[in-house]
């Protein structure tokens, strides 16, 4: 997606010569120095799609060990390194500079803006990211190699699991989380930022499209929490080394503390990594269905209900830690009141797609898919959040599964939806139909492999993050690792579409509106798009 | 071009502020979250901890019509080779009435330790009525190698204690803090001798 931008200057003769240093720099220093809020956001995608990949590659050793019971494969430890850095890795290093990377490319081009506010400040948070990231990968290679453990305590890093019982890496761990978080922050700066000052005249706040608005809630939620999250990991480090005492019982400390910050982050960070999912697939399924969203102000004070009420329903993590009865009821309420907002948004795309002269390609097609089994995953977590119930599901493949149908088959696939939708706009070229549709039905049939009977062993009492299960799991397990393979493999071919349309080059071109029923400024720009999104701004009426 | 100038100017104010949102965030969530814990924990004892300090015993009336079951427990923390093990497992008390139990320790290594007890109710709103004169786990304990000793707690029960509670479960956790002694010690003589 990225190389076809940087030839745009080229093409567009009479732009090039008009303003000639505006051109794309040569070779690498164009990305290392980038200040283009279409490179950026190409390397944030790219960065996003290779962690993806990577994190992958680490649920293929985790359902590998697991598809048989008893120990194969890897020891109990390095099992357990797997699934902490497979969930930090696909969770910051995937699904969250995947979102950046798409609020970069197409929030200037969707409000009418030449490029994002503060362009510096944008180059230094996306570059953060890879040294963020070679730090936690140093330790995992260090691991491979056996020279020392990777971080081992679970994604979530409870205490003392990871002060007082962390491996050494533990620290690289922190360093890494500390620049992910500041990459986050000055990447939602930027947004907030863009949305504010940028706007073209006559582009009124409620005239926004969606992703903008989700986008411009999640920013905000980023600012708020990711700055709590890097709290968490600083006083991780004091306790490690500098002998305070805020999650050692011994000094005086709680553990339980360590829990209460952790999710006060937790909560608003899932939903960080779904609003603008939500904002994709309110831009997708108006464009297939040929009508215009439905109860467009009930999404946007729904987002905005979601968002506030992530804030007080953190403690739902946590109803076995001896909550008193009081609070397990509140949280319970609160979470259970967050499905109304989230009913409403399912409801607005439902009726937007009610007689809609639809048409299913690959971006609708993993919309719908969203639709569906996003709404799945929000069922399995209105069962988690009642009190009593969560007693038995809590810690099982219950919860794996849940948190995967949300976040796979959730924002995973909404970016991905985005990706097919938006990516002749970016190349100008088309990808391939049939093999984004044969993409679309392999990750379909094996996503629900995977996730699907996690439900029944979770439910059944099978316990998570265990290399090992009792004998009565193996069944499922054998056709959830099935699934799991077939999943990964699925996604190579969404690399071979991505590798065929940005390096290749091969696909018809593109129109500017690309799609029939596409509406939105983004569409009234040629196919590629120029280098300089909007130089005059356009007039919204 | 003017305008432009305004416009980043703009920008840049917004940045700052929302940067300062983010500091202002951080410093929340270190300075300000585990005090504010500690302190709502202090006022409904929801972590189960009872005060640092002896609280006095003043002559409450002892409710005689009433009996409540205390159940003591007592474990180590695995860096911890002490036995430990209260001297009576389950006692009942009226409220108001003052008790005195024992707990005891045996250091198993050669070498002298030094443990600190942290103690957690169940349930946790009977935390704020469990009252403590005397406990040891108001100090660090010491133990030459191979001693073992007797330590007591001394505590009633605020007779204001809800109705629903019958049972109130008391739990010690002894962990091994002879490093950060030492440590500490040693600073104390190396700013001494300076």
């Amino acid at each position: 997606m990225s190389e076809h931008t940087l030839d745009h200057g080229h093409h567009d003769g009479d732009h090039h010569d008009h303003d000639h240093h505006h051109g794309p720099a040569k070779g690498i220093k164009r990305w290392l120095f980038a200040t283009n809020h279409k490179d950026i956001g190409a390397m944030y995608l790219w960065f996003s799609f290779t962690m993806f990949l990577l994190g992958g590659f680490m649920a293929m050793i985790i359902r590998a060990e697991l598809m048989y019971p008893g120990l194969q494969l890897v020891d109990p430890n390095f099992f357990n390194q797997m699934t902490t850095t497979h969930g930090l890795i696909m969770v910051f290093g995937a699904v969250m500079p995947g979102f950046v990377g798409m609020a970069n490319y197409m929030v200037p081009m969707m409000l009418g803006a030449p490029d994002m506010a503060l362009p510096r400040l944008n180059n230094w948070s996306f570059w953060l990211l890879p040294f963020a990231f070679s730090l936690l990968i140093l330790a995992i290679i260090k691991s491979f190699l056996g020279i020392s453990d990777a971080p081992n305590f679970g994604w979530t890093f409870y205490a003392p699991l990871s002060t007082k019982f962390g491996p050494e890496s533990t620290d690289f761990f922190i360093f890494s989380v500390h620049m992910m978080g500041i990459s986050s922050i000055m990447g939602a700066v930027n947004v907030i930022v863009t949305i504010f000052n940028l706007r073209a005249p006559g582009m009124t706040l409620m005239k926004m499209p969606l992703f903008v608005w989700t986008w411009l809630i999640t920013a905000f939620l980023l600012i708020a929490v990711m700055p709590v999250l890097a709290g968490a990991v600083t006083m991780m480090l004091t306790d490690r080394h500098f002998g305070t005492s805020f999650f050692d019982a011994a000094g005086g400390g709680d553990p339980v503390l360590f829990q209460h910050v952790f999710w006060f982050f937790g909560h608003p960070e899932v939903y960080i990594m779904i609003l603008p999912a939500f904002g994709i697939v309110s831009a997708i399924i108006p464009t297939f269905a040929r009508k215009p969203l439905f109860g467009y102000a009930s999404m946007v004070y729904a987002t905005a209900s979601i968002a506030f009420l992530s804030f007080v329903v953190w403690a739902h993590h946590m109803f076995t830690v001896g909550l008193p009865l009081a609070g397990n009821l509140f949280y319970m309420y609160m979470t259970m009141l967050i499905a109304v907002p989230t009913g409403v948004k399912v409801f607005n795309w439902v009726a937007t797609m009610w007689r809609g002269s639809m048409t299913f390609e690959v971006p609708m097609l993993f919309a719908i898919a969203f639709v569906i089994l996003f709404t799945i995953g929000g069922f399995s977590g209105l069962m988690l959040a009642i009190t009593p119930v969560d007693q038995q599901y809590h810690d099982t493949y219950f919860v794996v599964a849940h948190f995967h149908y949300v976040l796979v088959t959730g924002a995973v696939f909404s970016i991905i939806a985005g990706v097919y939708y938006w990516l002749p706009k970016w190349t100008g070229l088309m990808y391939d139909e049939k093999w984004g549709k044969i993409h679309f039905w392999s990750s379909l049939l094996s996503v629900n492999l995977l996730f699907f009977p996690m439900h029944f062993v979770g439910l059944a009492g099978m316990p998570r993050r265990y290399s090992d299960y009792a004998l009565q799991f193996a069944d499922f397990n054998w056709w959830i690792s099935i699934g799991g393979f077939w999943f990964g493999l699925s996604q190579l071919i969404l690399l071979k579409i991505l590798i065929d349309v940005c390096f290749r080059k091969k696909g018809a071109p593109a129109t500017a509106e690309v799609w029939e029923g596409s509406h939105g400024l983004e569409w009234t720009l040629p196919s590629p798009a120029p280098y300089h999104s909007f130089t005059t701004p356009p007039l919204v009426k | 071009m003017t305008e432009q100038d305004a416009r980043t100017q703009n920008s840049i104010r917004l940045a700052k502020r929302l940067g300062l949102i983010a500091v202002g965030m951080f410093v929340f969530a270190v300075g300000i979250l585990p005090p504010m814990y500690d302190v709502i924990c202090d006022i409904t004892g929801l972590n189960g901890k009872t005060a640092n300090e002896a609280d006095s015993a003043e002559a409450a009336v002892v409710q005689e019509d009433r009996l409540i079951t205390v159940q003591f427990l007592a474990d180590t923390d695995p860096a911890m080779p002490w036995d430990f093990r209260p001297v009576e497992r389950s006692i009942q008390v009226h409220p108001g009435e003052i008790r005195k139990v024992d707990f005891h320790v045996r250091n198993r290594e050669p070498v002298w330790l030094v443990g600190q007890a942290i103690p957690s109710v169940t349930p946790s709103q009977a935390t704020p009525y469990f009252k403590k004169t005397e406990c040891f786990c108001f100090q660090q304990q010491e133990l030459p190698g191979g001693d073992s000793k007797d330590m007591p707690l001394i505590f009633y029960i605020d007779p204001d204690l809800p109705k629903s509670v019958t049972t109130i479960t008391l739990s010690y956790k002894l962990f091994n803090i002879t490093d950060k002694v030492q440590q500490e010690s040693q600073r104390v003589v190396v700013t001494t001798t300076q």
